[in-house]
């Protein structure tokens, strides 16, 4: 189980400032361990975020977004106290989700 | 929580195919990777990139616009951020030209959602770095250069 996202949702007048780092080690599938061996790809490839219970972004990846992939985005007409929820998943069927208020 | 919030979000055709696949034993993961664009994602070149996400023949628009720093140091971490003033802006799409799969993310925005997002992303070499946004129906590009002074694809 990968280890909890860490989510931060700072109101700026309407506007949320909803930054999220979610940890994954992104692998590309191109690169070799200390053996000379392939390691699998293994990355996030979607993942949905909600505000207030609203879907507002959902992303789709690929391996060249970097390991703990962060991204930032601006919500209009937010609410502080407002439910942040972001899960993702990824090539393994892993998933999580996390969630935060908006303050 | 997870079942139901993709079954709303999906709307009434999706959700019944939801319903069968989650009966048929699927799990929730693989309906969710079925989405995945995969033909975009797997395209080895620009073109294939930008035509699988429906965005070939993309125009040029002053309004897209596209952060990335001149050189990147660790091209392992990148950080871009694209913001788009084009009114109606739906989609963003990131794109590294020269890396092995150039389309690297795409995002859909609603309910309230700004057209805009920051990320980190990785390069194999010194490459044109293009953001893609879909507005109305059409698609428009903005692209920089970043120079790239260790690749952070091989490792």
């Amino acid at each position: 189980m990968a280890d909890p996202m860490k989510i931060r949702a700072r109101l700026d007048g309407d506007t949320a400032d909803v930054r999220v780092l979610m940890s994954h080690p992104m692998e590309t599938g191109q690169r070799k361990d200390s053996a000379g061996k392939l390691v699998p790809a293994h990355y996030i490839q979607t993942f949905t975020a909600t505000v207030g219970g609203k879907v507002v972004v959902e992303g789709q990846l690929n391996t060249a977004v970097s390991r703990n992939p962060v991204f930032g985005f601006k919500v209009k007409g937010a609410k502080a106290g407002d439910k942040v929820v972001i899960s993702w998943v990824d090539t393994k069927g892993d998933k999580r989700t996390d969630e935060a208020a908006v303050g | 929580m997870d079942r139901l919030r993709r079954t709303l979000l999906k709307g009434a055709g999706a959700s019944g195919a939801l319903a069968v696949a989650l009966a048929a034993g699927l799990r929730p993961s693989r309906v969710l990777a079925a989405e995945w664009n995969k033909a975009a994602f797997s395209a080895t070149d620009l073109a294939g990139a930008l035509k699988g996400i429906g965005a070939s023949g993309a125009a040029d628009s002053k309004d897209l616009v596209l952060k990335a720093p001149d050189i990147a140091e660790n091209g392992a971490v990148v950080p871009v951020e694209a913001v788009s003033r084009i009114p109606g802006t739906t989609e963003l799409a990131i794109l590294v030209e020269k890396n092995p799969l150039p389309l690297a993310a795409s995002f859909t925005f609603a309910g309230g959602a700004q057209p805009s997002v920051a990320l980190r992303v990785k390069m194999g070499q010194t490459s044109n770095v293009k953001v893609v946004a879909k507005a109305g129906g059409k698609s428009y590009v903005a692209s920089k250069e970043v120079k790239v002074t260790i690749g952070g694809c091989g490792g």
